[in-house]
C-alpha cells in the first residue's frame, strides 16, 4: 500500500491559482469519496490530495486530475516524502508564519473529513501526535506573529489575563481596528472608540477607567501629551499602542511611572525578533518531526513483511499443536497442571524461536530489504502457498 | 547517612540554578532541567530532614544552622507551588542559587549533621521556628517575585525587543502574588513572635537583639501589607518587598548567634 500526495500551496503557487482548487468541506469530502481511501486538506495556503492506493501511479494521476487547473504549480510525493510533508504540514513548518497554530486543527478536520483507511488513518494520528508534541516541546507557536498580536500579547505581559481589561481606542485605522479585536478575543472590552475629534475632556475622563489605550488616528500632532495622561490617570497602570505616523501619543508618557507606550517601530522589533525566534525554535521542531516521521516510515515498510511474520506463526502454531496432538497418547496420562506446563513449555519454545526472525524482519523492511527477507522465509519455511 | 542526602540536594539546587541561568537566555530545556534538580533536590533534602528528625531525640533544628537548612526546606517548598508552571520558571533564577548558598552555609555551621542535642522542648520549637520559618520563606518568595517585577517592568520601559521571548508572569500576576503571600505570611510571623514572647515571659528570658530584628520585620511586613490593601501596587511596592527582605536576610543570618547563644 502506498501514501501518495498530489498538492500545491503558498511555496508554489499566487494566491489566485490556490483559489481555483480551494475547496469547501463538502467538495473535498465527495473528491475523497471519489478517490477511494483518500484525504482532502484545503485551506486558504493549501490544497492537498492524500491518497493511500496500491497502485500509486494511478493514485497520483487521479489526484492530478482533480487540481488540474493548476497543473504546473502542483508537488506530487509518495510513502516516505509524502508522510514527512504531512508531518511538516500538521507541525506548522510549512506555513506562512512557522508554527502557526490554526493548521493542525486544518489538518485534523480535513483528516475527520475524509475517507481514510488504516494507512491514512495511522499518517494523520501520528502527523497530529508529532504536530502536538512540536507545540509542546518548542516555543515555536508562543509568539506572535503581528503588530496586532504583538501589541495584545504587550497587554498579557502587564494585566495577564485580559478578561475585563478595558481598552480605549483612538482612532479607525486598520492596524489598529486589528489590535483591537486581537484584545476583544483575549476577553477585554472596548469602553469607548474615540477619535481625533473626541472632546479632549471625555478622553481624559476615560483614562481613570481604561487599562490599554490603542491609538491610530491620522493626526498630525499628538491626541495625548503626558501631562493630560498623568491628570486623567489617577495613578492606574496603561498600555499605550500607538500605531499611528506621524504619532499620536507623546514619547514622554513612556517616562510616567506606571505607564508604558509602545510605537509602531517597537511593535515591529518585538515581531521580528520573535519571528526569528519562531525560525531558531524550527530547527527543533524539524528534528521532532523527521524523527515522527521516520517511525511512521518504519510502521509503513513493516507492512510488507507482515502478511510473511503472520503466515510463519501460523505455520510454527499448526507444527506444535499437530505434535501435541501425536503425543496425546502420552500427555493423556498427566494430570491437568502438568498438561498446561507442556502447553506453555512448547508456546514458549515456538515464541522465542520465532522472536528474533521477527524483529529482524521488521527491521530489515525499514531497511527496504523487507521483501527479500520476506520471500526467503517463504520459501524457506514452504509458506509460498499460503499468500 | 545525612551525606547521602545532603550532597545530591545541594548538587540538584546548584543545577537548578545554572539551568535558570541558562533559561534566561534560552528559553526551553535548560528550564526543563532546573526544573527537575528543583524536585530532585527537595527529595533529597526532605529525605536529610527525615533523616534527622529520626536520629535525634529533641528537635532537629535547633541551632541557627539547622534551623537555616529547614528554612530552605521551606523556600524551596513554597516555590515548588509555582515553579514548575512555565511562566513561573525565571523566578529560580532569584531563588535558586539563594537556596544553594543557604543551604551550604547550613553544612557549614553543622546544621546538616545528626547528633546535636535540643535544649528546647519540641512542641514550642515545632510551633515557633516552624511558624517563623515558614514566614521567612514566604516573604523570601515575594521577595523574589519582586525581583521579577522589577526585571519585567525594566524590559517594558526599555522596549526590549525580546521581551515576549522570556517566559515571565505578567506584572499584574506578580503583584497579586506578592500580596497573597504576605497576606499568609505575616499571620504565622505574628503567630510565631507570639509563641515566642509568651515562652520568653514564662522563663523570665530577656528580649535579644534577635528578636528586636525580628519585630521590626514584622512592622515592615505589616506596613508592606497595610500600604498594599490601601492601593500601593507596582514598582514602590516591590521595592518595599525587597527592604522587608533585607531584614529577613539580616535576621536569618547576622543575628542569630545572639539568639542561639
Amino acid at each position: 500500500m502506498h501514501l501518495v500526495l498530489v498538492g500545491t500551496s503558498h511555496h508554489h503557487a499566487p494566491v489566485e491559482e490556490r483559489e481555483r482548487v480551494a475547496m469547501e468541506r463538502d467538495a473535498a469530502h465527495a473528491l475523497a469519496q471519489e478517490l477511494g481511501e483518500a484525504v482532502v486538506l484545503s485551506t486558504c495556503n493549501r490544497t492537498e490530495i492524500y491518497v493511500a492506493a496500491l497502485d500509486a501511479d494511478d493514485a497520483e494521476r487521479r489526484a492530478v486530475a482533480a487540481l488540474a487547473d493548476v497543473e504546473h504549480a502542483l508537488y506530487r510525493l509518495r510513502d516516505r516524502a509524502a508522510a514527512l510533508h504531512l508531518f511538516r504540514v500538521a507541525g506548522g513548518l510549512d506555513s506562512l508564519v512557522p508554527g502557526e497554530g490554526e493548521i493542525l486543527g486544518q489538518v485534523r478536520a480535513a483528516y475527520e473529513n475524509g475517507t481514510a483507511g488504516f494507512l491514512l488513518d495511522r499518517a494523520f494520528r501520528h502527523a497530529l501526535h508529532a504536530g502536538r508534541k512540536v507545540r509542546a516541546q518548542t516555543a515555536i507557536g508562543e509568539s506572535p506573529s503581528s503588530v496586532s498580536s504583538a501589541a495584545a500579547a504587550l497587554a498579557e505581559q502587564v494585566f495577564g489575563d485580559l478578561r475585563g481589561c478595558r481598552i480605549l481606542l483612538i482612532g479607525a485605522g486598520k492596524v489598529g481596528d486589528q489590535a483591537a479585536r486581537n484584545l476583544r478575543t483575549r476577553g477585554a472590552e472596548i469602553v469607548l472608540a474615540a477619535n481625533s475629534r473626541t472632546d479632549r475632556d471625555e478622553l481624559v475622563a476615560q483614562l481613570a477607567r481604561t487599562d490599554v489605550v490603542v491609538s491610530s488616528t491620522s493626526s498630525p500632532g499628538y491626541v495625548l501629551d503626558a501631562a493630560t495622561v498623568e491628570r486623567g490617570r489617577r495613578g492606574r497602570q496603561l498600555l499605550f499602542i500607538d500605531l499611528a505616523v506621524p504619532r499620536d501619543l507623546d514619547p514622554e508618557i513612556h517616562a510616567l511611572d506606571g505607564c508604558f507606550l509602545f510605537d509602531i517601530d517597537d511593535l515591529e522589533a518585538i515581531v521580528a525578533e520573535t519571528l526569528a525566534g519562531r525560525r531558531t525554535e524550527a530547527e527543533r521542531a524539524e528534528t521532532i518531526v523527521a524523527a515522527e516521521a521516520e517511525k511512521f516510515h518504519e510502521w509503513q515498510a513493516s507492512l510488507d513483511v507482515v502478511p510473511a511474520i503472520a503466515s510463519l506463526r501460523a505455520r510454527a502454531e499448526e507444527i506444535r499443536e499437530a505434535e501435541l496432538r501425536k503425543a496425546e497418547a502420552v500427555l493423556g496420562r498427566l494430570d491437568e497442571s502438568d498438561r498446561n506446563a507442556v502447553e506453555s513449555l512448547t508456546a514458549q519454545i515456538v515464541n522465542k524461536l520465532l522472536h528474533l526472525p521477527t524483529v529482524r524482519m521488521k527491521q530489515a523492511a525499514a531497511a527496504a530489504d523487507g521483501v527479500i527477507y520476506a520471500e526467503a522465509v517463504r520459501h524457506l519455511f514452504g509458506l509460498e502457498d499460503e499468500r | 547517612m545525612a551525606e547521602l542526602f545532603f550532597w545530591p540536594a545541594l548538587l540538584c539546587y546548584g543545577e537548578a540554578a545554572l539551568g535558570y541561568l541558562g533559561e534566561a537566555r534560552q528559553p526551553g530545556l535548560a528550564g526543563r532541567a532546573a526544573l527537575w534538580g528543583v524536585r530532585f533536590g527537595w527529595l533529597a533534602q526532605t529525605a536529610l530532614l527525615v533523616v534527622q528528625a529520626a536520629r535525634e531525640d529533641g528537635f532537629p533544628w535547633s541551632t541557627w544552622a539547622g534551623s537555616l537548612n529547614l528554612f530552605v526546606w521551606f523556600v524551596v517548598t513554597v516555590y515548588l507551588f509555582w515553579g514548575s508552571r512555565r511562566p513561573y520558571r525565571l523566578l529560580g533564577l532569584a531563588v535558586m542559587p539563594l537556596v544553594a548558598v543557604l543551604l551550604l552555609v547550613a553544612r557549614a555551621g553543622g546544621g546538616t549533621g545528626v547528633g546535636a542535642r535540643s535544649h528546647y522542648s519540641n512542641l514550642f520549637l515545632v510551633v515557633h521556628v516552624g511558624l517563623v520559618l515558614a514566614a521567612f520563606a514566604g516573604f523570601t518568595l515575594v521577595a523574589a517575585l519582586s525581583a521579577l517585577y522589577l526585571w519585567q517592568e525594566r524590559l517594558l520601559k526599555q522596549r526590549s525587543a525580546t521581551i515576549l521571548r522570556k517566559p515571565a508572569p505578567s506584572l499584574a500576576t506578580l503583584d497579586g502574588l506578592s500580596l497573597r503571600l504576605v497576606t499568609f505570611s505575616l499571620p504565622a510571623l505574628t503567630l510565631g513572635i507570639a509563641v515566642g514572647i509568651v515562652r520568653l515571659a514564662r522563663n523570665g528570658d530577656s528580649i535579644d537583639a534577635l528578636v528586636v530584628a525580628t519585630l521590626v520585620t514584622w512592622v515592615v511586613w505589616a506596613a508592606y501589607l497595610v500600604v498594599r490593601l490601601r492601593g500601593l501596587a507596582g514598582r514602590r511596592a516591590a521595592y518595599l518587598a525587597l527592604a522587608g527582605f533585607v531584614l529577613v536576610i539580616v535576621v536569618r543570618l547576622a543575628l542569630p548567634a545572639t539568639h542561639f547563644a
